[in-house]
C-alpha cells in the first residue's frame, strides 16, 4: 500500500491497538518546560508513579522567563516560584534541564532542534500547541495538554486515534520578498482557522523543498493555527545537512544508517490524502493580520474585507479598524521580533539587511528577542548585534517573550505591535493590547519606519 | 476524575465564534503550579474590566443565565495546548461545553478533566441559542449513554458522537494513566524490538 510520510512515521511507533478504541503511540522526545509540567509532575507524585524514560525528556525554561537580567534573581514571585518547580522536578526524576542562562537555554522549539535533539522520523511531544514546529523535520510532533505530559511521564506513550491526512502543495517562484512566514499566513488565510482540525498536514512542493530549515520550521509552527495539531515537510539533504553534527544528532556509521532509513520516509508516488489544497507561489505577497485571529491576513497591499458578520465586526471593533480599510501609514508604536515562529538567526539576518544603515523611528519600542542563547551568540558572531544597535535597537534575552506576554514584555493597553508571533488573539500581547502578525522583514521595515509600509515598493 | 452519565441543567449561551484559550483562561494566569482554582479567572478580560469591576455586559455577569451547561460559538477552544483552560471551565462548575466544533487539543483536554464537549450541528446550535434567549432557564439534558442532547421545552434532540474508549472512561470516571500503565510489558517489549 503507499503511504504518505505521516503513515510511515506514525505507523512504525504503533504500540498495540485497542479494538474499537485509540491506539498505543510510542513518543521518541518529550520536551517538556516550566509552564504545562507541574501539575503533570504533581500528579505523578501523586499516585506513586515513577518517570518512565528520563533519558527522553528535555527540560528548558522559556515561557515564564524575563529577557533583561537573566543573571539576577527572577523579580515575580509566582514566576521564580514555577522556575524553581522545574528545577526541583528535573532533579528529583532525573531529567536534563537547560535553564535560565544555560548556554543551551532558549525557546523549546527553537533550542531542540539546534541541539540535534530533533530528528527525521520521531514521534516528538511537549505541552506546547507549537509543538507542530518540529515537523519540519519530518517528525510527528504536536502539543499535548499536561493529562497526557503525565501520561508521557509514566508511560512513554500516548492514547491517539489517527488523525487524518491533509496535503498542502505550493508550487512556483516565491516573489521578492516573500518570507515563509508570508506563505504559512497566506495559507492560513486561504484555509481558515479550523480547516486543519482533526488533521495532520504535509507541505509539499519546490516552495518548501527550496526552504532552509528555518523557514520550514516557520511554516510547520503555525501549522496549528489552522487547526491541525502538526505539520510536516519531507527529510531531504537540506534536513540531513542540518542535523549532521549537532550535540545530540547520530555521529559516523549510525548517522549514515539513520540517512538511509531518512530517505524512505518521504510520501510515496501515488498515496492518498484525505483533504488536498493547492496554491501558486506567484500569488503570494507579504501578508499582515488585520483581525483576532491568524486566519484574518490580508496581503499587505489589500484592504480589510467587508464581511457581515457578527464575531468579524466583533474582531474589527477589537483592533479598531474599518472594514474596507488600508493598512498601509498604520501608525505603529510597537515591534517584536521574536518567538518560536520567527526568533532564530535567519529572521536576525533579514531583519539586519533591512535595518542596515537605516535609524529606528522615534515612536517605536522595538523587542528584538533571539530565540535561545546560541542563536544570541550567533547574531554577536555574525556582527548583527551592531547593526541593530547603530539603528537604535537593544537585543534582549532569549525566551517566549511578548509573543505571549507572560514575562514583563507586555504591549500595552490599546497599542499596535507588528509581531513576528503567531498569534493575534485578544490581548495576547497584554491586556487590551492589539497584535499584527507578520514577517520579520515586515516587522523591521515598521520598526525603522514607525508606520505600515507598502514594502513590495522597495522591493520591486 | 469525575464520571458523567447523564445530566440536566439550564446553560449559559456565549454566542461568539473561535473562543481561544487566550481568552478562556489568559496567559497571565498561567503561573500556578496546581490544578485548581482557575475557575476565578476563567473569561477573566471578558468579565471583567481592567479595573477589576465586572463587565455586566458580558453573558456570565448576566444573573438570568446559570447552570452547568456552556453553549458556544463555533471553534471553540482554538489555540494554545493549555490545560488550565479546561481545568477553569471545570473549577467554574460547567460539566458540559456545547458547539458546533471544537479544537482538537482543548475537546482532549476535556475529556480527560471530566468535562463533556458536545458537538452539534450549525443549526441545533441555533436552535439552542434561540431557545435559550426565550427562557433563560429552559432546561436542556445530556445524555452521555445515549450520546443525545434533548431541549426539554420543545422535544427537539440532537445525536453526538463521542470515541467508544472515551465514553466508557467518563462514564466510570476512569482516565488514560491507569490504561497506559496496565500496558508496560507490552511497552517494553515495544522498546527492546525496535533497537
Amino acid at each position: 500500500m503507499k503511504k504518505t510520510l505521516f503513515d510511515k512515521v506514525w505507523d512504525a511507533h504503533v504500540v498495540k491497538e485497542i479494538q474499537n478504541g485509540p491506539q498505543i503511540l510510542y513518543i521518541d522526545k518529550h520536551l517538556i518546560h516550566e509552564v504545562t509540567s507541574p501539575q503533570a509532575f504533581g500528579e505523578l507524585e501523586q499516585r506513586g508513579i515513577p518517570v518512565f524514560r528520563p533519558d527522553q525528556i528535555v527540560a528548558t525554561a522559556d515561557h515564564n522567563t524575563p529577557t533583561e537580567n537573566q543573571h539576577l534573581p527572577v523579580k515575580d514571585a509566582l514566576s521564580r516560584n514555577q522556575l524553581e518547580q522545574l528545577t526541583k522536578n528535573c532533579q528529583k526524576n532525573g531529567i536534563t534541564l537547560y535553564e535560565l542562562g544555560h548556554k543551551y537555554n532558549g525557546i523549546v522549539h527553537v533550542m531542540a532542534p539546534e541541539l540535534g535533539i530533533t530528528q527525521p522520523g520521531m514521534t516528538m511531544v511537549c505541552g506546547d500547541s507549537h509543538t507542530s514546529t518540529h515537523g519540519a523535520f519530518g517528525t510527528i510532533a504536536f502539543g499535548i495538554g499536561t493529562s497526557q505530559v503525565a501520561q508521557v511521564f509514566a508511560s512513554q506513550c500516548l492514547l491517539l486515534q489517527k488523525p487524518k491526512s491533509l496535503r498542502v502543495t505550493v508550487n512556483g517562484k516565491l516573489k521578492a520578498g516573500v518570507l515563509p512566514k508570508d506563505v504559512i499566513l497566506y495559507v492560513i488565510a486561504k484555509l481558515g482557522t479550523n480547516a486543519g482540525t482533526g488533521y495532520f498536514c504535509e507541505y509539499a512542493g519546490n516552495v518548501f523543498e527550496e526552504m532552509s530549515m528555518e523557514g520550514r520550521m516557520t511554516v510547520c509552527n503555525m501549522s496549528i493555527e489552522m487547526g491541525a495539531r502538526g505539520g510536516m515537510i519531507a527529510p531531504d539533504e537540506t534536513t540531513f545537512e542540518y542535523v549532521k553534527g549537532r550535540k545530540f544528532a547520530p555521529k559516523g556509521k549510525e548517522f549514515e544508517e539513520k540517512v538511509a532509513y531518512w530517505k524512505t520516509l518521504p510520501t510515496d508516488d501515488g498515496a492518498t490524502f484525505d483533504k488536498e489544497y493547492h496554491f501558486d507561489a506567484e500569488d503570494i505577497e507579504p501578508m499582515i493580520t488585520y483581525g483576532t485571529n491568524p486566519g484574518m491576513g490580508i496581503k499587505i497591499t489589500e484592504n480589510i474585507p467587508t464581511d457581515n458578520n457578527a464575531s468579524f465586526e466583533k474582531s474589527l471593533a477589537y483592533m479598531n479598524f474599518e472594514k474596507g480599510q488600508s493598512l498601509i501609514d498604520q501608525k505603529i508604536n510597537y515591534v517584536f521580533i521574536g518567538s518560536c515562529t520567527n526568533s532564530r538567526i535567519e529572521d536576525f539576518r533579514v531583519a539586519a539587511d533591512y535595518i542596515k544603515g537605516k535609524k529606528k523611528a522615534t515612536n517605536v519600542t522595538a523587542w528584538f528577542v533571539p530565540g535561545s542563547q546560541q542563536v544570541a551568540q550567533q547574531i554577536v558572531k555574525e556582527g548583527l548585534k551592531e547593526v541593530f544597535e547603530e539603528a537604535g535597537f537593544q537585543l534582549r534575552q532569549p525566551g517566549c517573550s511578548a509573543c505571549l506576554a507572560m514575562n514583563d514584555d507586555k504591549i500595552p493597553e490599546g497599542e499596535y505591535c507588528v509581531s513576528t508571533s503567531n498569534r493575534n488573539f485578544e490581548g495576547r500581547q497584554g491586556q487590551g493590547s492589539r497584535t499584527i502578525l507578520a514577517s520579520p522583514l515586515v516587522a523591521a521595515a515598521t520598526a525603522i519606519e514607525g508606520k505600515i509600509i507598502d514594502i513590495t515598493k522597495q522591493l520591486n | 476524575m469525575d464520571k458523567f452519565i447523564k445530566l440536566r441543567s439550564s446553560a449559559i449561551p456565549l454566542s461568539i465564534e473561535n473562543v481561544d484559550t487566550d481568552q478562556i483562561i489568559p496567559a497571565r494566569f498561567l503561573k500556578a503550579t496546581s490544578r485548581d482554582g482557575f475557575g476565578e479567572n476563567l473569561f477573566r478580560d471578558w468579565r471583567y474590566h481592567k479595573d477589576g469591576t465586572p463587565n455586566t455586559e458580558f453573558v456570565m455577569n448576566n444573573n438570568s443565565y446559570s447552570g452547568s451547561i456552556l453553549v458556544a460559538g463555533d471553534n471553540f477552544g482554538c489555540g494554545s495546548s493549555r490545560e488550565h483552560a479546561a481545568w477553569a471551565i471545570h473549577d467554574y462548575g460547567f460539566k458540559v461545553v456545547v458547539s458546533s466544533f471544537f479544537a482538537d487539543i482543548f475537546k482532549g483536554n476535556s475529556l480527560n478533566n471530566g468535562v463533556l464537549p458536545v458537538q452539534v450541528t450549525p443549526a441545533f446550535l441555533e436552535e439552542l441559542f434561540t431557545e435559550i434567549k426565550k427562557d433563560a432557564n429552559t432546561p436542556i439534558e445530556v445524555d452521555l449513554e445515549a450520546q443525545k442532547i434533548t431541549i426539554i421545552a420543545n422535544g427537539s434532540s440532537s445525536d453526538f458522537e463521542i470515541n467508544p474508549y472515551k465514553k466508557t472512561c467518563m462514564i466510570n470516571g476512569y482516565d488514560d494513566i491507569d490504561f497506559l500503565m496496565s500496558n508496560t510489558a507490552v511497552i517494553e517489549e515495544f522498546e527492546k524490538e525496535r533497537v
